[in-house]
């Protein structure tokens, strides 16, 4: 049995890399014994993503390939996530700062949140993005709405609305916002999406 | 080539009168400097926008053609350049500096992407801009080459040399249709943006 | 809110009649400004249509008078959803999806996407295809560069190392061009193989252009590295030290010039790298000018390495010998039914990849580009992941302008190499 903290089985994929998938209430305990530990101290973070499979009846996975620049090692961290529970993990940012992108990334395609993530706000597509999650396999390939209505909800985010509360407070502008427009960066803000009916 | 001029004989003298129609003249004046000074506005967003470079670099080099300058800021462009794929993040960018443009102005959608939308036809891709500005050239290819885009820009010239100042129809004056900002009604927008082939087939997963 | 009154003596006063000069007092007459508007700071927002932001990039930066804040960058203006795109395509279709990510070196990213794909169907590649692919990496690479470098030059102030950079570009797009029928989405490889062989004079236009190549780099070496604008503009500016790059996920040559020597070819040997004969270039302090000499040496190595492999390029078939991975020749798919069959399930059904996973990461001139699939057994994956190298080395980008001025913020930006198309896919 993998000696990381929390593993429950662990697998070889067919490019020879070991992957461990671990509990989902012990990753930052596993997460961090593999960075701090002498003999793991996977230092680099590779990528954070996530995988839905087309079987609905297969978790999501949240994977984490991680690296140790000193030992040239290699390592893949799989966390399953049931599509009808809640979907959210922790973060670790806090372990590893290049995390902070790619886990945005991940929220913004998958709608999984991350506790504990600094910033967690969509980043490709826009912050009042009303389609969905778009790499979930429920998500149609060109999205939910005809094109005239994407084009009309494109042309309708108004280049200042794509200013977050936060940056229009640098400029002593939030007070000047019209009452609508404050609010519907409020909805959009922080990671907080309007629900969509379940299909 | 409009008939511009003739030549008048007098009294057995040389001709000495030449004889025009005034819009003739100030048409072929006015649209002679637009087309032989088109400064282009460079949108460029994908990989067209780096055959655009190469466009404008040494070797082909449509500076000879009157793109001298690229201006970056809209304010002082004519042609609007959109060069590479459009997505709807960047529908309302393009939109906001097609309306910063003075009159008059054209647009050269670039390649396969701005026109229609590309191998594109996803979530995120505007399925061509000219659901979103008027667009006067296309220039097909993914990316076209730097030939190519010479050869729209040459289209763009004759196209303006066959303009009248005199049009009693205003050029690029449009109303949006609702306060959304739509300009094309949205059966239009729908039937231009609809697959092409047999792409409808790829909802299939396997 | 109180009135003035304040004296100047002007520059050039006006003389009275004996000569001396008349000094005027100037009233200000409007209300000044309470003091505090020195300590406010501005927003400025910065693109995402703009000349020196490298594509579609919004960088929201909080100024306080020219010095950077904070910069918040703002992404997804060039999204095309190309992960969603390739759970919808076969393998091979996938190739062509591969080019526009990083249009810059197209043919570097064909490679890693075979690379990934062959790896999980558990295929072999014959060695003359390995080789060519190595070609293919390197003259991606410094075709990159050269984007880099040009782009750079302009953004700094220096437009004619863009001319010299551009027309080295326009010598590999003709070998480009003569390999694969086109100059920039080039779709080189296919899995198992690629789309075609070398013509016949490719190796000795190749080897002329590896013979001149050094003497415009040293050209534009001249012009740059010791010239004190540009030296003064780079030096000192972005600096990033290893940890914080280590702990960032950078890499390629951003993580190098930060001093950590981690270069996938080197310690991830793929393609027969290992055989080759190369140095890693690795700079001291991290910041623009250590980019900028970490990406010109790579030039220079690249060049090494065309040369190494020209010199051993070895005769033979580019594909591998498997009919149900590779498209049987047309005059074999006419005239033998067996071949016909497989043309036929190939071209309708795609090549079926077995269930499992993999992850493959080449050194990219961006960074470590990643491909990673996992297939459930059909000819579409289930899941196409690109690691993309911009987007995290562009993470860095507010932690490097903090505390830089605006103009130092246009430099930063252009060290990253990034290219808009990878960092949103």
């Amino acid at each position: 049995m993998s000696p990381v903290p929390g593993a429950l089985r662990s697998e070889v994929a067919r490019d020879g890399e070991t992957i461990v998938f671990v509990a989902r209430d012990r990753l930052l305990e596993a997460m961090t014994w593999l960075k701090e530990t002498p003999g793991q101290e996977f230092d680099y973070l590779v990528d954070v993503t996530a995988v839905e499979f087309r079987d609905r009846e297969r978790p999501l996975e949240v994977v984490y390939f991680l690296r140790s620049l000193t030992r040239l090692a290699d390592l893949r961290i799989k966390v399953e996530l049931t599509a009808s529970a809640q979907l959210a993990v922790d973060s670790v940012w806090s372990l590893w700062h290049g995390a902070d992108w790619l886990e945005r990334e991940v929220f913004d395609m998958f709608g999984i949140t991350f506790r504990g993530h600094p910033d967690l706000r969509r980043i490709l597509m826009w912050e009042t993005y009303a389609e969905g999650y778009p790499l979930r396999k429920n998500f149609p390939l060109r999205g939910r709405f005809s094109r005239a209505e994407q084009v009309r909800q494109a042309l309708n985010i108004n280049p200042e609305a794509n200013y977050s509360l936060e940056e229009l407070s640098i400029a002593e502008a939030a007070g000047d916002l019209p009452d609508d427009v404050r609010d519907r960066l409020r909805r959009g803000e922080r990671g907080v999406v309007p629900d969509l009916p379940n299909p | 080539m409009k008939h511009v001029a003739e030549t008048k004989e007098v009294s057995g003298q040389s001709p000495n009168y030449l004889v025009a129609k005034f819009q003739d003249l100030v048409n072929w004046a006015v649209n002679s400097s637009r087309a032989n000074s088109l400064w282009p506005m460079p949108f460029g967003t994908a990989c067209c926008a780096i055959e655009f470079m190469a466009t404008a670099a040494s070797r082909f080099d449509f500076a000879r053609f009157g793109m001298e300058r690229q201006a970056f800021s809209p304010r002082q462009a004519d042609v609007l350049i959109c060069a590479g794929r459009l997505p709807f993040k960047l529908a309302p960018v393009i939109r906001r500096i097609y309306d910063q443009m003075p009159q008059p102005k054209w647009v050269i959608s670039m390649g396969a992407c701005a026109s229609t939308g590309g191998v594109f036809d996803n979530y995120a891709m505007v399925q061509g801009i000219d659901t979103i500005v008027p667009v006067d050239v296309y220039v097909p290819g993914c990316p076209p080459r730097p030939e190519g885009l010479l050869y729209g820009i040459l289209l763009l010239q004759k196209k303006i040399k066959g303009e009248s100042l005199f049009d009693a129809v205003r050029r690029r004056e449009e109303q949006p249709l609702d306060d959304k900002g739509l300009r094309l009604p949205p059966e239009t927008t729908d039937e231009i943006s609809e697959p092409f082939g047999n792409s409808v087939h790829q909802f299939r997963s396997s | 809110m109180s009135k003035r009154t304040v004296e100047l003596e002007l520059a050039t006063p006006g003389v009275d009649a004996q000569g001396r000069p008349v000094r005027v007092p100037l009233t200000a007459a409007a209300e000044l400004p309470p003091p505090g508007l020195a300590e406010e700071h501005m927003l400025v927002n910065i693109g995402p249509q703009h000349p020196a932001t490298h594509g579609v990039l919004r960088l929201v930066v909080e100024l306080d008078g020219e010095t950077v804040v904070r910069c918040i960058p703002h992404l997804g203006y060039l999204h095309s959803g190309f992960e969603k795109l390739g759970e919808y395509r076969h393998y091979n279709q996938i190739i062509p999806l591969t080019d526009r990510t990083d249009y810059l070196s197209p043919m570097s990213n064909n490679v890693g996407f075979a690379l990934a794909a062959e790896r999980l169907m558990g295929i072999e590649i014959t060695p003359r295809c390995t080789v060519l692919r190595v070609i293919a990496c390197e003259m991606s690479r410094i075709i990159s560069h050269m984007v880099w470098l040009g782009t750079t030059s302009i953004d700094l102030g220096a437009f004619t190392p863009f001319l010299w950079a551009f027309q080295e570009r326009e010598r590999i797009y003709d070998l480009q061009e003569m390999w694969t029928g086109a100059r920039l989405t080039t779709s080189l490889t296919r899995v198992g193989g690629l789309m075609a062989d070398i013509p016949d004079n490719f190796v000795t236009k190749l080897r002329e252009f590896t013979r001149d190549f050094p003497k415009t780099l040293a050209e534009i070496d001249r012009v740059l590295t010791r010239n004190a604008v540009w030296a003064g503009r780079t030096q000192g500016v972005g600096t990033l030290t290893a940890a914080e790059a280590i702990n960032r996920s950078l890499s390629g040559p951003m993580l190098r010039a930060s001093g950590v020597a981690y270069d996938v070819r080197k310690d991830k040997p793929y393609l027969g790298y290992e055989t080759y004969d190369f140095d890693v270039v690795v700079g001291e302090h991290g910041d623009v000018f250590d980019r900028y000499l970490v990406r010109l040496e790579e030039c220079h190595q690249s060049n090494r390495i065309l040369q190494q492999a020209l010199d051993r390029l070895p005769d033979g078939p580019i594909n591998v010998d498997d009919p149900r991975v590779i498209l049987p020749s047309k005059t074999r798919a006419m005239s033998d039914m067996e071949a016909m069959i497989f043309h036929f399930k190939q071209v309708m059904e795609g090549v079926k990849a077995p269930v499992g996973e993999a992850y493959v990461g080449i050194e990219n001139p961006k960074g470590e580009l990643g491909n990673y699939l996992v297939s459930d057994g059909t000819a579409k994956p289930v899941r196409w992941r690109i690691r993309p190298p911009s987007f995290i080395n562009l993470s860095a980008l507010p932690r490097m302008a903090e505390g830089h001025l605006l103009s130092d913020l246009i430099a930063i930006n252009a060290s990253v190499d990034i290219v808009m198309g990878e960092v949103d896919r």
